[in-house]
């Protein structure tokens, strides 16, 4: 029989390890949560735009002076990529330490259901991360609609989503230069009803697409310019989205994004769609339709506030009944591999940041889940076939058995390593195998490659 | 398949050597289906088929495309008169000189409207086109036809790459790998291993493969490096299943999504695309004259260029054909042309046909598939029409 202590542990947080002691109920799981709100440690678009300003002067100046000693630059550089680096490792360090993290991985639910990449610079980078301290975790337990506007307003979707680039056809900016051919760009509002609020089932047409679209020309970002709204980009006139109309002001205004938003994230569309995602995150590929719907019914009752989902989650019989439904996706694993040899989040700071790329970050790449670049903006699959493949799974023994034991000091007892991440929940295969290892690096890859440990 | 008695007693076998263990011997290849071979390649992202392909010689198009799709004026290569290669693909040039590259300007899958990438995709791996929930859409046809194909174990098709291909997904026999998958783990962990997943049908097969490939020493590839390695080194990989008994092999290239900045977004995954159909070419040697490329996007691009230097989604898309068992140099299946009148919702390519039924002829062509399987279980509901003979 699984307990609870397990079931927060390994279901809803990153698993078991020596010293971490699981909550016994679904309220005290709760309580965690709070300690997922930014911090000190939160990056912010403030400072990572204070440094491309720098960087900007410096390659400005370095040009002028003749552009010889690129020295100056180089440093920039260095500065930028070490920021969007020590972002990374704090995101890391936060989940592989502090409690059983349930909500570090609501963290990583949300920023993968509001899904940017990193591009190809470290400024990029940094905004990726940035958007998760800034959009997500402040809003983690208030309101969708809160998240939503947050998410679909920071610089990082609107430079992802190419919603920089979308003027109006009859905007001021696109009328005063005939010859540069400015005009819409829809990939922002598709992703905002397909992917981000009602999702691609419910009942919408490329005609809403578009009209949104056009509502959310002027919503724009640069880094030299506070304003996230021109008025000289938006279309005049008034749009029809999934039959309301918006921008009844003359040049459009942030008001309208903000009231779309907010009726997008409480259509009942997007309560069955963020409850079924929950529910495939959290239980099941097929989640079990009864757990579906009722996070559905709160998500319309409550008009998407999220802690009431939490609760309905933590105490879900469901969670017993769907144990080791899920396989962890490759970031899930590496945090569940470190906490269960005993790494926390002193350990993981403490590291080089060149280190923490080579030996945790790029390694992920071959298990499948390259750090912060999913395919596209739908994220990272959910269906256990996607992660347990010959070669993902291969990478994943590669990596416990050549990269893991680098991060600790000498290698535990894996009788006790087994102990300490699954308590009493190995099958009796693996129980049976794991004191027969040769070595307590082999015990170590068979604990960690086991579907036990790769279940959740 | 060993019994669950006989595998712990194996396991139990601690001091035996790694060769003596049934599962650590060298993987037999057993007689492969014929001498025929196709690569599938899934362009992720919707490639603008008019920008790949372009129609240079419709006079509409520079009233919808001011900075995109310039044609030869612009560096593009003149294929036919009518069309041009994009100059990021000139590589490929050679091939359309030796008959080995074709393609179908104006194709889709009966997907229509929503334009959701993924569903899109789901739906080209799926190969059904049809209402059907997706979800219920499991199996890729890949694997569908495998299930039609005399002779085949597991071999005969691989998916490479880190990515799930849903296209080769299904209860046919199938093999996937990525080239740059490294794996070390002793003789007896290896075993041990494999007695914990035994009991999870899941891990186990996905840990026999793992062990049964590295041990076979197909392993690792090595590419030189580059912007295009990953994809290089997915095609020699292909390449060198495919001179042993693989018949069918899978891979992506992604990319596509061209919203702002076409030009540059799509300039590198054309490089990517053409270096690995280069690769696949020169690694497969001799077999590249009994080979078949097809390379396949979920769907096409707006035929009008959108405000930012890039292209919105769309309905008709190109298909790119290539290989040494192509009857090439040519464009298939007509053009529908770019007057406003002409296009699909007054935004898209009207695809001319289904980009199913290449696929399907492709089959029937090369594996001697019939007309009935392909369209009742491989692509159901597929009218094949007429056969477009793209083979030679």
């Amino acid at each position: 029989m699984v307990g609870y202590s397990e079931i927060s542990a390994i279901r809803l947080g990153y698993g078991l390890g020596p010293g971490i002691t699981a909550p016994a109920s679904a309220a005290e799981l709760i309580a965690e949560i709070a300690a997922s709100a930014p911090d000190s440690r939160s990056i912010s678009m403030e400072q990572i735009e204070a440094l491309r300003l720098e960087y900007v002067d410096i390659v400005r100046k370095t040009r002028e002076s003749g552009g010889a000693d690129r020295s100056a630059i180089q440093a920039a550089r260095k500065k930028s990529t070490l920021m969007a680096r020590v972002a990374d490792q704090t995101r890391l360090a936060r989940a592989v330490g502090g409690g059983v993290g349930f909500g570090e991985r609501l963290v990583q639910f949300w920023a993968d259901h509001f899904t940017v990449t990193g591009g190809s610079n470290a400024f990029n980078a940094a905004m990726a991360s940035a958007l998760v301290e800034e959009a997500i975790r402040p809003h983690l337990t208030g309101s969708f609609a809160d998240m939503m506007y947050a998410a679909e307003t920071h610089p990082r979707m609107l430079t992802y989503l190419n919603q920089v680039r979308s003027f109006g056809p009859h905007s001021v900016a696109a009328r005063k230069r005939p010859d540069k051919n400015l005009g819409l760009n829809e990939n922002l509002a598709r992703e905002m009803i397909e992917l981000h609020s009602l999702g691609v089932d419910a009942d919408y047409t490329q005609k809403d697409v578009r009209q949104l679209a056009k509502l959310l020309t002027g919503l724009t970002y640069n880094f030299r310019d506070q304003r996230r709204f021109r008025p000289t980009m938006a279309e005049p006139g008034p749009e029809t989205v999934l039959g309301h109309s918006y921008g009844v002001s003359r040049w459009g205004s942030i008001r309208d994004v903000r009231a779309v938003i907010e009726d997008l994230a409480r259509h009942p569309a997007t309560a069955n769609h963020i409850a079924r995602k929950l529910a495939v995150h959290f239980v099941a590929d097929d989640p079990p339709q009864n757990l579906v719907e009722r996070l559905a019914v709160i998500f319309r009752e409550t008009e998407g506030n999220l802690s009431a989902l939490y609760d309905e989650l933590a105490r879900a019989p469901e969670l017993t009944g769907h144990f080791r439904a899920k396989v962890r996706q490759p970031f899930d694993f590496v945090v569940a591999a470190l906490r269960a040899v005993g790494v926390g989040h002193d350990e993981i700071m403490a590291l080089p940041p060149q280190q923490l790329i080579a030996r945790v970050i790029r390694p992920m790449t071959a298990m499948g889940q390259k750090w912060q670049m999913p395919r596209g903006p739908d994220g990272w699959p959910e269906a256990a076939e996607a992660w347990a493949t010959p070669q993902g799974l291969a990478a994943r023994i590669d990596w416990s058995t050549r990269q893991l034991p680098k991060l600790v000091g000498p290698l535990p007892d894996p009788r006790k390593m087994l102990q300490d991440c699954l308590a009493d929940t190995a099958s009796e295969p693996l129980a049976w195998a794991v004191p027969k290892a040769e070595t307590a690096l082999e015990g170590l890859g068979v604990v960690l490659g086991s579907a036990d440990f790769n279940r959740r | 398949m060993l019994s669950r008695r006989a595998f712990i007693k194996s396991t139990a076998l601690l001091g035996c050597s790694a060769a003596a263990h049934p599962l650590l011997s060298t993987i037999a290849f057993a007689e492969a289906p014929g001498e025929n071979r196709l690569v599938v390649i899934i362009l992720r992202g919707a490639m603008d088929g008019m920008d790949a392909f372009q129609p240079y010689g419709d006079p509409n198009l520079r009233k919808l495309r001011r900075k995109l799709s310039l044609g030869p004026d612009q560096g593009a290569l003149d294929l036919d008169g009518f069309f041009a290669l994009h100059p990021d693909m000139a590589g490929l040039m050679p091939l359309w000189q030796a008959g080995e590259l074709a393609f179908a300007p104006a194709v889709s899958t009966p997907y229509r409207d929503k334009r959701s990438h993924f569903d899109g995709q789901d739906m080209l791996e799926a190969g059904t086109g049809t209402d059907l929930n997706l979800i219920q859409q499991r199996d890729g046809w890949l694997n569908r036809l495998l299930q039609n194909m005399p002779g085949v174990q597991s071999e005969t098709a691989y998916s490479v790459g880190l990515e799930d291909m849903k296209i080769l997904d299904g209860p046919a026999p199938a093999k996937s790998w990525a080239p740059q998958t490294r794996f070390r783990l002793g003789a007896q962990g290896q075993r041990l291993l494999q007695h914990v997943w035994h009991d999870d049908p899941l891990f186990r097969a996905a840990g026999e493969q793992a062990i049964e490939i590295v041990s076979s020493g197909v392993g690792t590839v090595k590419e030189e490096g580059g912007p295009t390695r990953d994809a290089r080194a997915l095609a020699r990989f292909s390449a060198d299943r495919l001179n042993g008994a693989t018949r069918i092999a899978t891979f992506s290239i992604s990319g596509w999504d061209s919203h702002a900045n076409q030009g540059r977004v799509i300039g590198r995954a054309m490089n990517r695309l053409s270096d690995a159909i280069l690769t696949l070419r020169d690694g497969l040697g001799k077999n590249w004259q009994r080979t078949t490329v097809l390379a396949m996007t979920e769907f096409g691009r707006t035929v009008r260029e959108n405000g930012s230097g890039g292209t919105d989604h769309g309905t008709g898309g190109a298909m790119l054909m290539a290989g040494g068992a192509l009857r090439g140099r040519r464009a298939y299946g007509g053009w529908p042309g770019l007057a406003e009148q002409d296009l699909y919702a007054d935004r898209d390519l009207m695809p001319l046909r289904d980009i199913r039924a290449y696929a399907a002829w492709a089959l029937h062509d090369l594996f001697a598939v019939s007309r009935d399987v392909l369209e009742q279980s491989v692509f159901p509901q597929l009218d094949m029409g007429d056969n477009p003979r793209f083979l030679a």
